[in-house]
């Protein structure tokens, strides 16, 4: 008896107590390897910060225009220039990360929570649920998502709770998708016949062992999820269907500025380029996710 | 006798539909275990050892038969009470990296059992944790660790720290150390052992390994395609291994030699197992049976006396006996 | 006996981690003869496979070989380009796995896929290929090769697909055959099968076999030679026959020693204690000297090197002498 415990003590390698060995912790030490990621996290942190302070550190009011300074290049005072009527485009933008941010994060939100929902009912429940359930998927993906929302902007409006349901509403099949499947994976694996035969009833099986394994895989989702939602809200807002200015937004911003290539390129190139710039942030930001978190990013 | 017995399974038959075609996993097995013995299940892959262990936990539901834990039937018990009988049978996974939840500290996988059966305050699962992780040889600090940290040898031992958790009467050890090194698997073979003897368990050990299965057990069962081909004491079905079947397995174990004129010659057997979707007409083993006769390809064979707790499935018992045995 | 076929001299091996570099192979030597059959035994990190397997080129991305020769015929093995290497694999050298299907090509009738590897090689001509196809495929043991060849891997059985793997690596006659734990995915009474079909493929042939397992028993009974390897380092080298009258090696008496084997019911059987643990620094000692009973400062400090102890016997122990007369 002596003899297994000092054998089990040699086979040890396990270092002190600490924090650092949790999933979560191996999974961001494999992020930092990539490059590309990291500056994509940097520029989507510097993003969000903009998007929460943003009123505060505007220098103009968005509503405000200066009608002596119409149409300026950049300069000391406006350093991303002005447009037609005046408004500080940097102001502009900071409003208009504000104005994004809320809208992407709320419909991924909402699809979010609508996808792991119907997911899990369906992954868990199976039979007549599952089957309905994977219909309703099935006719959710063959609609053009864009289309669906646009059709629901004009029925609910165009005020930021209206465009966070136009959005999230539609795109929930995905994620529903994803989470039957991982469920499915699970119910049959080892994993879940194992808690069974230790007596574990379906609900606890459900929330210690499944949907901590589903909201892990899902991260990585989620951050493809929001540069998807991004572009469908410039979208709308390029179509009129966005937020009702004088709330600016970059599809907005874009669509205005498109009028004025020639004469005033900077109305265009500063929005444009900062909303490219996110949108393969988030993109380099969710490979690198993907990669770290995925099952064999192991050594 | 029958109070004596901890586990009756009788005429248990399982069968998958597969491809829209039957398939015969586990047919008309019967066994009885004492409290405080080990059973061992022996058979190559398609035996339908695995199922068998998982019906007895009803982990699975057997289609026709009776399988009688302490009296209770458990193939009709609900299955909420299902759930608190759980306490009493826990099993032993092959894999058990793939048994534990990833996310899940090695502390929190073992509290979780109890947890499960409301047992204890917090504080005393938790010193009860400690006491476990103790008691199968690892160290205290195992316990804020997560499964990809530790070894396979390691792993194991925590799952089966988490099956003693719950004090249970039976497990079921399916292949617990065919996935570990050769120098790890006498640890943990050592320490099932000693366990058995401290808590009074009762084993059922399946594994692939003979060798493995005759060190445990008191009793041995042969399956092949999901039959019983063979039963009895283990010692006496090494001394006397009486169906063709288990003779041939026996003669495919390749022993260190401990001299050289000891060395094997490489053995021809024919044939392979046969796919259970489309299991041979009468005994299951004839098309690879060197003593094959015309009644064994049209008439499954009984179980047979071969001596006082020995059985075996063949027609030729009593002939065969001497026959290929060396 | 001539030139061996195949000598690998001071071969040394490191995979990069995320974190730490894994010494996997540290100075490993030794040759294989014409028509010999070799075992390279030892558990899981002993470093046997990735010796074989980046000798021939079929080293994982995250390895680099930092030393060493492998000679086959006179050239050396890891100096050649891609190209001739995969020119030398299949035709002078055939290979096997553990797990066939990996190696097969699901979407490809097996006749073809053993057609190719005569093609590719331009070992034969078509007709010609197809002719020996069947005609090994019969030798292998698969019956009815006419109709079997257009069947697909999925239509066979583990056992039939090892055989199928074992025609492919045949179908040039190499020289030699490297066999990565071919029967470790298999039940016994199939591995019985596979053993007995390679030795006599093997004695036909003449060709020379290597086989790395971790059984003892496979090796033991099938081999002519035995290599057992620790820590990326050989530990002892001997013919089988003295191997087994004289096992020398710590490490090698303690995994003979806690192998469980029928007839040992109520035996105590002494484990080696601890585990193998993956090398991170460049070893100073013994790689086993933390496992040994008879270790010594000595032994934590100095590696010691494979010297010869008997006949067509080596091992690499400080303290062998001392150690064999106490286990006698």
């Amino acid at each position: 008896m002596a003899s297994t415990a000092a054998a089990a003590r040699t086979e040890l390698a396990v270092k002190k107590k600490s924090k650092n060995r949790s999933p979560l912790y191996q999974g961001w030490k494999r992020f930092k390897r990539h490059r590309l990621a990291v500056i994509g996290l940097v520029w989507v942190s510097l993003f969000f910060i903009a998007g929460v302070i943003g009123p505060w550190v505007a220098p103009y009011d968005y509503r405000v225009g200066d009608f002596l300074a119409i149409n300026q290049g950049p300069s000391l005072k406006h350093i991303f220039g002005t447009d037609n009527v005046g408004h500080d485009m940097f102001s502009q933008i900071l409003y208009s990360v504000r104005s994004a941010l809320i809208i992407a994060l709320g419909a991924t939100l909402v699809s979010f929570v609508i996808g792991i929902v119907l997911g899990l009912w369906a992954g868990l429940r199976g039979g007549i649920a599952d089957v309905i359930i994977m219909r309703a998927v099935d006719f959710m993906m063959t609609l053009p998502g864009f289309l669906f929302a646009l059709i629901l902007v004009i029925l609910l409006g165009r005020g930021y709770w209206s465009l966070i349901l136009a959005i999230g509403i539609p795109g929930w099949a995905g994620y529903a998708r994803l989470v039957r499947s991982l469920v499915l994976g699970m119910r049959n694996g080892e994993m879940v016949e194992a808690a069974t035969a230790l007596g574990a009833s379906q609900a606890h099986i459900a929330r210690r062992y499944m949907l901590p394994n589903v909201v892990g895989s899902m991260g990585v989702a989620l951050a493809f999820g929001i540069p998807g939602d991004l572009v469908q809200i410039a979208g709308l807002s390029i179509f009129g269907m966005g937020l009702q200015p004088p709330i600016p937004s970059f599809g907005n911003m874009i669509a205005q500025a498109s009028d004025n290539i020639l004469g005033f390129p900077w109305l265009l190139y500063f929005p444009a380029g900062i909303f490219a710039l996110t949108l393969l942030s988030f993109l380099f930001v969710a490979d690198g996710l993907q990669e770290a978190f995925s099952p064999k990013g192991g050594n | 006798m029958s109070d004596n017995l901890l586990l009756q399974v009788e005429n248990v038959t399982k069968t998958f539909r597969v491809q829209g075609k039957k398939l015969h996993a586990i047919e008309n097995v019967s066994f009885a275990l004492e409290p405080g013995k080990t059973l061992g299940l022996v058979g190559e892959s398609g035996s339908g050892k695995s199922t068998l262990g998982r019906l007895v936990l009803r982990l699975l539901d057997s289609d026709q038969g009776r399988i009688l834990f302490n009296g209770t039937d458990i193939s009709k018990i609900k299955k909420k009470d299902l759930r608190a009988l759980r306490r009493d049978m826990q099993i032993i996974f092959q894999d058990p990296s793939a048994s534990l939840n990833p996310r899940m500290t090695v502390g929190d996988a073992i509290e979780d059992a109890m947890e499960i059966h409301q047992i204890g305050t917090k504080a005393a699962r938790q010193a009860r944790v400690s006491e476990l992780l103790q008691r199968v040889g690892l160290p205290d600090e195992v316990k804020y660790a997560y499964p990809h940290e530790l070894s396979g040898g390691q792993l194991q031992r925590v799952g089966i720290a988490r099956a003693l958790s719950l004090n249970p009467k039976l497990i079921i050890c399916d292949e617990p150390v065919s996935a570990l090194d050769v120098s790890v698997q006498v640890q943990v073979i050592q320490l099932l052992r000693d366990l058995q003897k401290e808590y009074n368990l009762t084993y059922i050990f399946i594994s692939h390994n003979l060798a493995v299965v005759e060190y445990l057990s008191d009793e041995i069962a042969v399956l092949y395609l999901g039959e019983v081909v063979e039963q009895a004491p283990a010692d006496e079905l090494f001394r006397n291994p009486s169906h063709p079947y288990t003779q041939v397995l026996l003669n495919s174990i390749l022993k260190i030699p401990e001299r050289p004129e000891q060395r094997q010659e490489m053995l021809s057997i024919q044939g392979e197992v046969p796919s259970p979707l489309n299991p041979p007409k009468g005994c299951p083993f004839h098309p690879r049976c060197a003593f094959a006769m015309e009644t064994c390809r049209t008439i499954k064979p009984e179980q047979r006396t071969v001596s006082e707790g020995h059985f075996a499935a063949c027609h030729l018992v009593d002939q065969a006996a001497g026959g290929l045995h060396r | 006996m001539g030139e061996p076929l195949l000598s690998i001299d001071n071969l040394h091996v490191k995979f990069a981690r995320s974190e730490d570099e894994v010494y996997a192979v540290n100075g490993v030597s030794f040759s294989i003869n014409e028509n010999e059959t070799l075992g390279i035994v030892g558990e899981s990190g002993s470093g046997k496979s990735v010796t074989l397997m980046s000798s021939i080129g079929l080293l994982k991305e995250n390895g680099t070989i930092t030393a060493g020769t492998a000679n086959f015929q006179g050239r050396d093995l890891l100096k050649m380009h891609r190209k001739q290497l995969e020119d030398i694999r299949g035709r002078d050298i055939g290979v096997i796995f553990q797990d066939p299907m990996t190696s097969l090509n699901p979407v490809m009738r097996i006749g073809d896929q053993i057609m190719e590897a005569m093609l590719t090689h331009h070992y034969a001509g078509r007709r010609e290929a197809y002719d020996r196809t069947l005609q090994l495929m019969h030798e292998i043991g698969i019956p009815d090769p006419k109709t079997r060849f257009r069947s697909y891997p999925h239509e066979f059985s583990g056992g039939m697909r090892q055989r199928i793997m074992i025609a492919i690596a045949l179908a040039c006659e190499p020289q030699l055959l490297i066999a990565d734990e071919p029967t470790t995915a298999l039940d016994v009474t199939v591995q019985m099968q596979i053993l007995a079909l390679l030795q006599d493929l093997r004695r036909q042939r003449g060709m020379s076999v290597v086989m790395v397992t971790h059984d003892f028993g496979v090796a033991t009974n099938f081999c002519d030679k035995i290599i057992v390897m620790y820590g990326g380092r050989i530990m002892e080298v001997a013919e089988t026959d003295h191997f087994i009258r004289e096992t020398a090696h710590p490490y090698s008496i303690g995994l003979k020693r806690s192998i469980i084997e029928i007839g040992h019911k109520g035996k105590e059987i002494l484990p080696i204690p601890g585990a193998t643990a993956a090398i991170t620094e460049e070893p100073a000692g013994c790689p086993f000297a933390p496992r040994c009973t008879y270790a010594s400062a000595r032994c934590l400090q100095e590696v010691p090197e494979l010297r010869p102890f008997g006949t067509d016997h080596q091992i690499a122990c400080h303290h062998a002498e001392e150690v064999v007369s106490l286990v006698r």
